[in-house]
């Protein structure tokens, strides 16, 4: 059975029909990008995907389930902006989502388990390069290193999907290669369902285990939001990458070093 | 070069700021010096050695019938009010701006409700206060309450409002409920703006006590300003004003200071 399934999906705003007919069906550990010109639906199916708005019509599965319909910690989310919290440091930004599911009543850990959630939320951190800036207000982080966070802070988590709209759409080039690293190096490590909605093309096809292109394929000029947009080409990429994913994931699991509050097991 | 490229430099802006103070206070008392040759008895512009006669003998002489010092008794009655006033507004306004502001289901009956209430002008209902909660502390307190906390909450729910939906949906994709996504992401980022919010209605907190205590009371700086404005005591009245002016302006400059100690991220998130 398939991770994700995608049955018949449409999305309209009132007349506006923005998505129809969507039929996917992702396995799990796929790195799934998602290109198209603007206002074609892909951030849209992004925000059904995380539960921020529903389908008209059409269901999306997940393990045979249908999906939650609001934002849970099974999805983590990292935006183009606002992915973080500007009134917590670095390291509060990470050590939040450790605090919030398991303090119910406060939203914070006091003594003991704080200093732990602090520890793990560290150790995350310095992974993906932010060890120098664990004290800093994103305000003082540069675009990228406030993006790096945001990818720490989602997986803290350990989602089982990740859903990225545009990360890196306001990083300079050579900052967005090593993002690109740091992000295949993660999907590697965590074997995470990543969806990523991206905006440059060749980014799309150098990250992607599978890209998917969102199209109209019928236009009405007299009423340009009758019809709404599919998926027209659906590609698989980089299959030595998505072999050797599923190689990882089936012998080398217990080889592996696990890293704290990272690891999905 | 054009004016609008033209900066003063530092002894310059000094200089500038200095400069109308000390041009009101010079005609003040060129006045002053003026009406006092043709009459010793004018009332209306007293001297200084007049006012710091009267500052002497209200702030720094026991008052032979109460026995305490009349101007730092009426200080610390005004604040009293003024801070429980302003205590209980932002207290209400907070909870209020943070229901209708993140809780569409409570914004819907909420937000009307504060856009009226905050038209009801307060002084008009002052009598409404004096006759259901009487001439004592309560009304007093009320009117401020009443006053500044449809503003407040106002101010706060459009604050609440543009707290961006990501960072919302972000904190439910790590575990917030609705309780604790409100107390660790939306009220720690409403707090530095309900102390900019607080610093902007404090003249109109001032106004609604001062009016109060003209009305009804048995102390307080407004209270001896009416008071005295029946002898034509400028001499005292010009001092308490300046005195009120001041404890304002030391509060809004406290809260200017508490917001930026206590909430660094603030301006750096702002720009």
């Amino acid at each position: 059975m398939s991770f994700i399934q995608v049955n018949n999906v449409w999305q309209q705003y009132g007349d506006h029909v923005v998505l129809e007919g969507l039929n996917l069906s992702i396995a799990e550990g796929e790195f799934c990008t998602l290109v198209g010109t603007s206002g074609c639906g892909k951030s849209t199916f992004l925000r059904l995907l995380l539960g921020q708005e529903r389908a008209s019509r059409g269901q999306i599965l997940l393990d045979g389930q249908p999906l939650a319909a609001e934002p849970d910690p099974s999805r983590g989310v990292v935006f183009q902006r606002y992915s973080v919290f500007p009134h917590l440091s670095a390291l509060d930004n990470v050590a939040l989502g450790l605090e919030l599911p398991r303090a119910p009543l406060l939203g914070r850990l006091l003594g003991q388990r704080k200093r732990v959630a602090r520890e793990q939320a560290a150790a995350l951190l310095h992974k993906v390069g932010l060890g120098h800036a664990l004290d800093k207000y994103p305000a003082q982080l540069s675009g990228g290193m406030q993006q790096r966070l945001a990818i720490a802070q989602a997986l803290i988590m350990k989602p089982r999907m990740l859903l990225l709209d545009e990360p890196f759409g306001a990083l300079d080039p050579g900052i967005r290669k090593d993002m690109h690293t740091l992000l295949l190096d993660l999907w590697r490590e965590t074997r995470l369902t990543v969806f990523m909605v991206t905006h440059d093309l060749s980014e799309g096809f150098s990250l992607g285990t599978r890209l998917m292109v969102f199209d109209k394929v019928r236009v009405d000029p007299h009423a340009p939001y009758a019809y709404g947009a599919r998926i027209t080409y659906d590609l698989p990429l980089n299959s030595k990458r998505s072999e050797a994913q599923a190689v990882l994931a089936n012998s080398l699991t217990s080889a592996l070093q696990p890293i704290p509050g990272l690891t999905h097991e | 070069m054009r004016l609008i490229n033209r900066h003063p430099d530092r002894p310059t802006r000094l200089l500038l700021v200095i400069l109308p103070f000390a041009l009101l206070l010079c005609a003040y008392f060129l006045g002053s010096a003026q009406r006092l040759t043709e009459n010793p008895n004018d009332k209306l512009l007293p001297s200084a050695a007049q006012m710091s006669d009267a500052v002497k003998r209200m702030a720094f002489s026991e008052d032979k019938r109460s026995g305490g010092y009349v101007l730092w008794q009426d200080s610390a009655s005004s604040l009293r009010r003024l801070a429980i006033g302003l205590g209980i507004s932002a207290l209400i306004g907070l909870c209020l701006g943070i229901a209708a502001g993140t809780l569409p289901l409570f914004g819907a009956p909420l937000s009307p409700l504060l856009v009226v209430l905050s038209m009801v002008p307060p002084l008009a209902i002052l009598p409404i206060l004096f006759i259901v909660f009487g001439l004592g502390e309560l009304s007093k307190v009320m009117l401020i309450v009443i006053g500044i906390t449809p503003i407040l909450a106002r101010d706060l729910e459009q604050r609440a409002r543009e707290i961006p939906v990501e960072l919302l949906i972000k904190a439910q994709t790590l575990g917030a409920s609705t309780w604790t996504l409100i107390l660790r992401v939306v009220l720690p980022q409403l707090l530095p703006r309900l102390l900019i919010s607080l610093r902007l209605v404090l003249g109109s907190a001032w106004l609604f006590l001062i009016a109060a205590e003209a009305i009804a009371s048995e102390d307080g700086l407004g209270y001896r300003i009416f008071l005295v404005r029946r002898y034509l005591a400028m001499d005292v009245i010009l001092p308490y004003v300046v005195w009120i002016t001041l404890l304002a302006w030391l509060m809004d400059w406290g809260l200017k200071q508490l917001a930026r100690r206590a909430f660094p991220w603030y301006e750096g998130a702002r720009s």
